[in-house]
């Protein structure tokens, strides 16, 4: 009974949306609401390979997903180093702090996900406050461009999957033993031999699972580039959102859709092992 | 060492947060210019109707997604934790946690179409909006509740339960005395961080809502799109006090609660 109300929720809300994409890849632009014709009709199938064939028809797509991958990779590897070394600093402080310390890494998180992409505007553009303060200081003579490139496009990815590492990686180093690296260093294990053979080790399941926990939503990210990034390079959830609101080829969005799901299979599958541990 | 890495963290962390929140009580109408102090901006972000409407909408979506998610989320961890090797188990496993780690722009894609192939087939939901977001959020928020309750339950004590079946508890009054009570936290905790999901959506919001409903994040990026206006700056000065009011009240009340923690298998 509770299982087959499981079953009904996790079908109607995951897996029949997940299937209707897979399905809608098939299907062909159409005039009308909506404006599509399905691939299976009251004739039968009717659909067409429209949407895939555009997939494949030049390099555009492909880079856009060879982007995607390599921003979702870079943005990943910055957050789990950058969070090891908070969460282990956070690990570390006594006791009574690491609440506070904790506190402090979600309370930019809670000022709202588009807020805060405001503040990197603020800050990036050609009047934004750092080039008002490097121009005011005399430090430079016209304004840096800044704001719609990569490297603000990568601030505001890190900035914003940045708790997302931290949390797990403190997780699974509040729960490694001490004793394991008291008793390396007590045989004459320098703090940096500890580290390397005992505390990374230890960590390594939870930092790939907080990898993977970046890597897989940085790869279909959309708000972060359409604000902070360049027009002009397309990346794959980008592609997927302007294909069903500017051109309004939903088929077209389907199919891109599908494949970033191809290419993300094995990541979640990874990532679903490591979190089961 | 430890300590520079955590002070440079939380500082990129922070600094564009506290550049925001200081130009939030400036006089002037760009939002990088310094113009002297005023409250100006929070008087006209008091009488901004319109972000006022959709930020109750997304206060009451979000309300109404976390309960769905918290329900929906207790059923989930619940068969997760108990139902041992069933048949299916593998693919239950990875649909629970799909919406989890899913890309939004596919988690949106995948349920506005859901709703336009239930609207072609059964005549609902008509007209898109807060009905289709409440969906859509729980939808999302259910993934992270179970998450949370599983891990309870699997931590939690067997012998609490089965002394109160041994002395004659229905499985229902069994549930209800000493199962729910001892997984209240991690419902609560979920609940919130199903709310807070709801609170900050965009995308998902952006697919599945229609004219008629916008949510404060989905306004907020259509502002942002026109350009930064100093309300923006001060409302995130709103937002981050009551969440850190929110925190300062957990903190306490967790130092409160930490004498009677439940116990656990651990």
């Amino acid at each position: 009974m509770i299982r087959l109300g499981a079953w009904l929720a996790l079908g109607l809300l995951v897996a029949a949306p997940l299937a209707i994409v897979l399905g809608m890849g098939f299907g062909s632009v159409a005039p009308g609401v909506p404006p599509v014709r399905w691939p299976i009709g009251p004739e039968g199938w009717q659909g067409s390979l429209e949407a895939w064939s555009l997939l494949f028809a030049d390099g555009y797509y492909l880079d856009a997903f060879l982007r995607s991958l390599r921003l979702a990779a870079l943005t990943a590897s910055l957050c789990l180093v950058i969070g090891f070394g908070m969460a282990l600093g956070i690990a570390s402080a006594r006791p009574g702090r690491q609440f506070g310390l904790l506190a402090l890494v979600l309370l930019p998180f809670w000022t709202g996900f588009v807020l805060r992409l405001s503040a990197w505007v603020g800050l990036l553009r050609d009047s934004g406050w750092i080039n008002t303060v490097l121009l005011s200081a005399g430090l430079i003579e016209a304004p840096l461009a800044l704001l719609y490139t990569e490297g603000a496009m990568l601030a505001g990815m890190v900035h914003g999957y940045l708790p997302f590492a931290v949390l797990p990686l403190y997780a699974a180093l509040m729960r490694r033993d001490p004793a394991l690296e008291e008793a390396a260093a007590d045989l004459g294990a320098s703090p940096f031999t500890v580290f390397r053979t005992i505390t990374l080790p230890l960590a390594a399941p939870a930092a790939a699972a907080a990898f993977l926990l970046v890597f897989i939503p940085a790869a279909g990210e959309v708000v972060i580039p359409e604000l902070l990034g360049a027009p002009d390079s397309v990346l794959i959830g980008r592609a997927i959102w302007g294909e069903f609101f500017q051109t309004r080829d939903w088929p077209a969005a389907a199919a891109l859709a599908s494949a970033l799901l191809a290419v993300l299979l094995l990541p979640v599958v990874l990532y679903q092992r490591l979190a089961r541990r | 060492m430890r300590r520079v890495f955590l002070a440079l963290g939380l500082g990129f962390l922070w600094a564009p947060i506290l550049v925001m929140v200081a130009y939030a009580f400036s006089d002037s109408r760009s939002p990088y210019v310094w113009g002297g102090f005023s409250l100006r901006w929070f008087a006209a972000l008091a009488a901004n109707e319109r972000l006022l409407e959709a930020a109750f909408l997304s206060l009451r979506i979000g309300a109404a997604a976390a309960t769905l998610a918290t329900l929906l989320g207790l059923l989930l961890g619940w068969v997760l934790a108990r139902h041992g090797p069933f048949a299916g188990r593998p693919l239950f496993g990875a649909l629970a946690g799909a919406p989890l780690v899913l890309p939004e722009v596919v988690t949106g894609l995948a349920l506005l179409l859901l709703f336009v192939a239930l609207q072609g087939l059964l005549g609902w939901p008509g007209q898109r909006g807060a009905v289709t977001v409440w969906l859509a959020h729980s939808a999302l928020g259910m993934a992270y509740v179970a998450v949370l309750v599983q891990a309870r339950l699997a931590a939690l004590d067997p012998r609490l339960e089965e002394a109160a079946a041994d002395l004659g508890a229905s499985p229902f009054a069994v549930f209800r005395t000493i199962t729910l009570p001892l997984i209240a936290p991690s419902l609560a905790a979920g609940w919130g961080l199903a709310f807070t999901l709801s609170l900050d959506d965009v995308v998902l919001a952006s697919f599945v809502s229609g004219p008629g409903a916008t949510t404060l994040p989905v306004y907020l990026f259509s502002q942002l799109r026109l350009g930064l206006t100093p309300e923006a700056n001060a409302l995130a000065v709103v937002l981050l006090g009551l969440a850190g009011a929110g925190l300062l009240g957990l903190s306490i009340l967790s130092r409160r609660g930490r004498v009677e923690t439940p116990p656990s298998r651990e």
